[in-house]
């Protein structure tokens, strides 16, 4: 890991000073121990008109696995490859700004006893950094996103893409960038800036940084950061770091063990819990959100809205229109004991138990770490004991029957299927309307015909990278009737959200409501009973 | 206010000075007495102090004050409470409160049969005055006057119904004289033998086949001795081993009193242990002139017993009713019974229990044939007890959760199964006939799982554990079966093709060599050191795991798997491997057509095979981890490091001492850049099939065989010819490498480790070393545990994308690393995926085959070093 720090001088301003100005004297190569590995501080060149001071950052990535074990920080010895192979010793991230603020901490603080007022002299620096990781997240990454932060402060920005392998043009470009910025200002400043910046970079999993040095980072924001234009973009990217350091820790690893079982990353297994953020909080195509059609933003907890950022106030989001569809659809057959399959982080849930008539809420989800966030999110520790004694959180899978689902009044299926590959749905409509017999069930999908009023959605894509299929209108329609006739079911189909006049509306509905008792038991393949099946389509909108 | 105390008491001088009171050592005692009666005394004396709950005690629990009467309700809710938790662990439990009211004792004896445990009354009886005397020496007691008459009527009220309320003992004790002289004597449950420890021989239903019975004995080892009519009465074994029956002795069958005859024998000589089945318990009945419905071969034995003497037929009724339901065994290690029995009844006594154990459990349905359709208890079992029963016929015995059930249907022309205890071997044999046609075949399932029943959470949530025919019990964590089942049901695909899942490998033992983490020598000795002799060394494939189900044609599959389809291929953790169908079918065409042209299929009986298999190159399935992770590295490595470099070398013009970080830049440099030679080895780009190999190194399956266990070079003969029929003009299939080595020959060994040294140096990943012949256990006579089946090598480049660009710097650390729950999770995941292999050999249900693949899922998320 290595920077370079030069300016150019005169006669009168030589830029051999900049030796005063770092406290690190030009002709000595000097060594500090940093939290993760030696910094060595040496000037390749020193001059009247031109001085460059270097920091070699050497870091032992063996050392550094080691140092993360044991804290319940997520340092576990086992967590990932990852760690073993790592682009810490490369590349320029908060490791480097962490050592920047251990070498250069007076320099950093604008202090030069021994040159008194140079400190304060803006003067012309160049920095080169050779492997800058700007990670996208979301965004467009590497030298963009280095613009991005570093040009509002002034700096002339010149930034190179790495490729990642030239054997393999067909991979693209790496993450990393070569970066040099040159500009007039106070090195002061300018190691501030270096050292809030890098890790918003880098915005990578950084297992090691404890919390507390997050804080310090926002400390050297001062003066700066808060008329910084993308002074958003630089809080969530640190919320967001924040938020991966509590997750590490808290999060059972299992799953990433799994996940790399199968040369995987982690978020590509472990992503239930974005999976159900997204279509509740999605809006109609004139609000303010987008679909999650790119696979990109579906990295993990990264690019989790900051609810801290203020946000415009827009249209009701179809995620709310959705949900006050299906407690309409609940109230119309008078359901009071009701299972929320696929209940992710609780929206529904939460919903339901403002409902006085609904009596008891049995809650469903496959992900562990769902769960933990819904009941994180209803505050089932602190709710008031009838409250509390309305609702359960259990870890499920619906293509297994489950005695526990027996008995429902209803249940309800909202943005759950389209999650599952199409072979195994068979199974859950086992497990929900074989098994399970439920006095009605409430099943919402999207309407991939209205994927075209998606501005933001490319052609062909799926709104969110986990659904492994969207119906169009026919298909969800044939769909119901087919179970509603195996099941011993009526079935309504319903949409929910604007309706348009070619496309239909964004969701839609089937609300099925039991018919007969045979079936729940017989084991046999759907009960393909005589009786008659009630199918009607509704045209009007929810709402 | 009457005085009845003297018109009811006895007369004293009859009784003996001392009197036995018998008391089961697990049961309920109910004391019953008037306050001042003296039964906490009592208790005190005969009893332990942990086995006495005291409502006083209770009441001071929970109001401060032994004497709040106001607390009674909470206190006696407390006292039930820690009743029920002693009974549930089976602890015999003292109530000491007056219990005078029916009401009181009414609620104890529930308490008793909810644990299925004998309630117990004694009671002490004692004149009034003594008692209001005993009162008034305690200042505490600040009873009305009128309490003591009122529980001393009300005792006496209650004394002659004692029985008909459900104690199953009744002690009365009237008078100081009788309490002071009672002695309680603690009796052992009928069903208690745990102190007997065997070995036993375990014989499944017999129904009335007495000659299959003397031809299993003798097979067994026995010696039959016969009365002078040549008939057989009893049978010993040399080494002193019961047998011991579980029931079904009779009915259907063609000699049920000879059958009584050798059986009662045995019993009646002390040489055998026999627990009824729910056709003595019938006959029983019908021969002690009750009513019942002769149906089931019933009518068999009431006409063969017709011929036999009276003598003969008092003497079997008399057995029938000294029958005990259930045993425990061998420290309580084993229970025998009749149609199994869930943990909580194990040596209990009720009615619930006996039933259980002569009837078992119905879930309340009929099948097709009228026939009760019998609940699974053994699904559910988790027991520590080994449960062995008969009562349902099944094709083979075979162990679910810790149970197995002989009745391998020997009357309807099954066999007649024996199991060996403590060697959990099963000795058959088969019917002489069909002697009895079933009413419905016998089930393809194991007891309990019905034919095709959808899988069940229970079979896979939460903590398990899932028993091995080679590794014993494999215990599953709650929170890798929570990790398991995300990725099974998010993930995989559907589990009816999903019949088997790669166990992880474990690395070789680390080697100290100079500049090697990892050695061949050390294999070769770790093998040697497990007396295997014979190792046979494969070619690592450095690409993805992938396993091949594939069909000869798609009505083939349909008909063993449920399910249409050309067959899949699967991931380490259970996914499809490619997301495009088309290109799947393609490969598995390949790969149908090449068995075809071998005649796999005609020589292995099969229509399907389940091949393991690499398939290549790396970068197929790994690009994005690869762009990701590994490129990315070798990336920022060669951005940073030249530029680092050249910045030290112009200090060092200027004379800095820098010579030293020089050295270990470009040191750093080589790393990385080899790094990324490394890595490039396994990447290629492909197109369709242009580009892709497939390469398998075992055939585990085919119909109605786990080949996983045959020897390697049978495997490899079976995939070379595989890979000779590929198409040759543009081949996926790919040869495995593989050299024999003997690990007692010095030259071998060297051999072994120059065709490494070989496979590495041209970029390969390295060779694993696997026992020639498969399944090896050690130890003497090859009994002890399994032996690690493969151990993978290593290459020394290859190592730099496992442990980092630079990991040849570090080899002293590293050297650290531990190897031990690699190598034991290697051998549970080895035993688990041969699991589920038997049992889909076997043609078991769905949900046992799933319970062991689903067990390899939850292993594979235990925690251990990701670099082994």
């Amino acid at each position: 890991m290595f920077i370079s720090i030069s300016t150019t001088g005169t006669a009168e301003r030589p830029a051999s000073d900049l030796g005063f100005l770092l406290h690190k004297h030009p002709d000595k190569v000097q060594r500090f121990s940093t939290s993760h590995g030696e910094a060595h501080v040496f000037y390749p060149e020193t001059g009247t008109e031109s001085c460059t001071a270097a920091m070699l950052l050497d870091i032992d990535p063996i050392a550094l696995v080691r140092k993360g074990r044991g804290k319940g920080r997520g340092g576990s010895p086992d967590f990932a490859l990852a760690q073993y192979v790592n682009d810490r010793p490369y590349a320029a991230s908060s490791l480097l700004a962490v050592a920047l603020r251990t070498v250069f901490r007076t320099a950093m603080k604008g202090v030069c006893e021994q040159r008194p007022g140079l400190a304060e002299q803006p003067r012309p620096f160049r920095i080169a950094l050779p492997a800058v990781p700007a990670n996208g997240a979301g965004e467009e990454g590497g030298p963009a996103m280095v613009r991005r932060l570093f040009e509002p402060l002034g700096w002339q920005v010149e930034a190179t893409a790495i490729p990642l392998d030239e054997t393999f043009p067909e991979w693209g470009n790496s993450r990393y960038a070569r970066v040099e910025l040159s500009a007039e200002i106070r090195l002061a400043d300018a190691l501030q800036q270096l050292y809030v910046l890098l890790p918003v970079l880098d915005g990578a999993k950084h297992y090691w940084v404890a919390p507390d040095e997050v804080d310090k980072l926002l400390a050297a924001g001062e003066g700066w950061l808060g008329t910084h234009p993308e002074l958003a973009l630089i809080t969530r990217r640190y919320l967001a770091r924040r938020w991966s350091l509590t997750r590490t820790a808290l999060e059972r690893l299992e799953l990433a063990r799994l996940a790399e079982a199968d040369d995987r990353e982690a978020e590509e297994v472990d992503n239930a819990v974005d999976d159900t953020l997204e279509p509740n909080d999605t809006t109609e195509p004139n609000g303010a959100t987008e679909p999650d059609g790119t696979p990109e933003s579906n990295s993990g907890p990264g690019q989790r809205p900051d609810p801290t950022v203020a946000q415009e106030s827009k249209p009701v989001s179809l995620g709310v229109l959705r949900r006050e569809a299906i407690l309409a659809a609940l109230a119309e057959v008078g359901a009071v004991r009701v299972l929320d399959l696929g209940c992710g982080q609780g929206e529904l849930v939460e919903a339901l138990l403002k409902d006085i008539r609904v009596t008891e809420v049995l809650g469903v989800d496959v992900s562990s770490r769902a769960l933990t966030a819904a009941a994180r999110k209803l505050r089932l520790d602190r709710m008031s004991e009838r409250q509390a004694a309305r609702v359960r959180l259990v870890q499920g899978a619906l293509t297994y029957t489950d005695d526990r689902l027996k008995g429902y009044d209803a249940a309800v299926l909202s943005e759950v299927i389209e999650h599952l590959d199409l072979p195994r749905l068979p199974a859950l409509e086992y497990v929900v309307f074989g098994s399970a017999r439920p006095g009605a069930v409430v099943v919402t999908t999207p309407n991939v015909e209205y994927n075209v009023r998606w501005e933001t959605l490319p052609a062909g894509h799926v709104r969110h990278s986990d659904h492994r299929f969207e119906w169009t209108r026919a298909e969800f329609l044939a769909w119901a009737e087919r179970i509603a006739a195996d099941y011993g079911y009526s079935v309504t189909v319903r949409p929910v959200g604007p309706l348009d006049e070619q496309v239909g509306a964004p969701t839609q509905l089937a609300l099925f409501r039991r018919t007969s008792e045979a079936g729940s038991e017989a084991g046999s393949t759907a009960a393909a009973t005589a009786t008659a099946t009630t199918v009607t389509t509704e045209g009007s909108a929810a709402r | 206010m009457t005085n009845d105390t003297d018109t009811d008491t006895g007369t004293p001088a009859e009784r003996p000075s001392t009197r036995s009171l018998p008391v089961t050592d697990v049961s309920l005692v109910v004391l019953v007495g008037t306050s001042g009666s003296g039964k906490s005394t009592f208790a005190r004396r005969h009893f332990r102090p942990t086995e006495v709950v005291s409502s006083d005690f209770c009441r001071g629990l929970v109001a401060d004050d032994e004497n709040d009467q106001s607390a009674s309700a909470d206190a006696f809710d407390v006292l039930h409470y820690i009743v029920g938790k002693r009974l549930a662990a089976g602890r015999r439990t003292v109530v000491d409160a007056t219990n005078v009211q029916p009401e009181s004792r009414k609620q104890l004896i529930k308490l008793a049969r909810d644990h299925d445990v004998l309630p117990i009354a004694i009671v002490l009886d004692l004149p009034q005055e003594v008692c209001a005397e005993r009162n008034k020496a305690r200042p505490d007691r600040q009873f009305a006057a009128h309490v003591i008459p009122r529980q001393q009527r009300e005792l006496r009220r209650s004394l002659r119904g004692l029985e008909r309320e459900g104690f199953r003992k009744v002690h009365i004790l009237r008078g100081e004289a009788e309490v002071t002289a009672a002695e309680v004597v603690t009796e052992k449950r009928y069903n208690d033998l745990r102190e007997l420890t065997g070995p036993f021989d375990i014989v499944g239903d017999i129904h009335g086949c007495r000659s299959e019975l003397e031809t299993l004995l003798t097979t067994l080892g026995y010696t039959l001795a016969r009365d002078e009519q040549g008939r057989p009465v009893d049978a010993v074994h040399p080494e002193g081993r019961t047998p011991v029956f579980v029931g079904d002795l009779v009915d259907r069958g063609p000699d049920s009193p000879g059958v009584l005859r050798l059986v009662m024998g045995m019993v009646e000589a002390g040489h055998a242990i026999c627990v009824p089945g729910n056709h003595e318990n019938k006959l029983g009945r019908w021969m002690d002139g009750r009513k019942v419905t002769v149906s089931h071969g019933l009518q068999e034995s009431i006409d063969q017993l017709a011929e036999e003497s009276e003598e003969f037929r008092a003497r079997v009724r008399a057995f029938m009713r000294g029958l005990v339901s259930h045993y425990l065994l061998d420290g309580g290690n084993l229970v025998v019974c009749h149609a199994g029995l869930p943990e909580k009844y194990h040596g209990r006594n009720s009615g619930r229990v006996r039933s259980h154990a002569l009837y078992g459990d119905t879930t309340g349905e009929t099948d097709e044939y009228g026939l009760p359709v019998r609940y699974p208890w053994a699904e559910e079992y988790r027991g520590r007890a080994l449960v062995v029963y008969g009562h349902t016929p099944v094709p083979t015995a075979s162990f679910v959760n810790n149970t197995i059930c002989l009745d391998t249907g020997c009357v309807f022309g099954g066999s007649m199964t024996a199991l060996r205890y403590p060697e959990r071997e099963l000795v058959t044999v088969e019917a002489e006939r069909e002697w009895y046609a079933p009413v419905r075949p016998l089930h393809t399932d194991a007891p309990g799982g019905r034919e095709g029943r959808p899988l069940d959470l229970q079979d896979v949530a939460g903590r398990r554990i899932v028993e091995t025919t080679q590794h014993g019990r494999v215990s599953i964590r709650e929170e890798n079966a929570a990790a398991a089942l995300e990725v099974m049901s998010r993930f995989a695909l559907d589990p009816r093709l999903l019949a088997y899942l790669p166990p992880t490998m474990a690395p070789v033992a680390t080697s100290r060599r100079d500049g090697f983490l990892e050695h061949p020598e050390e294999a070769f000795l770790g093998y040697r050191n497990d007396g295997v002799q014979q190792v046979i060394c494969e070619e690592k494939h450095m690409g993805s795991r992938a396993v091949v189900l594939v069909a000869r044609d798609e009505a083939a599959l349909e008909r063993r798997f449920g399910l249409a389809g050309s067959g899949a291929i699967w991931t380490r953790t259970g996914r499809a491997f490619l997301n495009d169908g088309e290109l799947t079918d393609a490969v598995l065409e390949r790969l149908r057509a090449a068995a075809e042209r071998a005649g796999l299929f005609e020589e292995l009986g099969t229509d399907w095979l389940l091949l393991d298999a690499e398939l290549m190159p790396w970068s197929l399935k790994a690009v994005e981890l690869l762009r990701r992770q590994y490129a990315a590295v070798g990336a920022a490595a060669g951005a940073a490091l030249p530029e680092a470099l050249a910045a030290l070398r112009l200090g060092a013009a200027r004379g800095l001492p820098l010579d030293e970080l020089i050295g270990r830049q470009q040191q750093r440099s080589a790393d990385a850049a080899a790094f990324t030679v490394a890595y490039r080895r396994y990447c290629w780009p492909t197109e369709g099939l242009t580009g892709l190999r497939l390469a398998p190194f075992q055939v585990l399956a085919a119909e109605g065989t786990n080949l996983a266990v045959r020897s390697h070079d049978e495997h490899l003969g079976w995939i070379d010819r595989l890979v000779a029929a590929d198409d040759p003009a543009a081949p996926i299939l790919h040869r495995t490498g593989r050299l024999l080595v003997d690990t007692s020959d010095a030259a071998s060994v060297a051999a072994g480790v120059a065709w490494w040294e070989e496979l590495t140096g041209a970029g390969g990943e390295g060779m694993v070393v696997k026992p020639l012949a498969s399944l090896v256990r050690g130890g003497a006579g090859g009994r002890g545990g399994l032996v690690q089946p493969g151990v993978k090598v290593r290459g020394r480049e290859y190592l730099r994308i496992i442990y980092g660009p630079d990991y040849t710097e570090h080899l002293g650390e590293l050297r650290q690393r531990s190897l031990g729950h690699k190598r034991s999770l290697a051998l549970r995941e080895y035993a688990l995926g041969l699991e589920a292999l038997d049992r889909l050999a076997g043609a078991e249900p769905l949900w046992r085959v799933h319970e062991a693949v689903f067990a390899v899922l939850a292993l594979e998320s235990e925690p251990v070093d990701p670099r082994l």
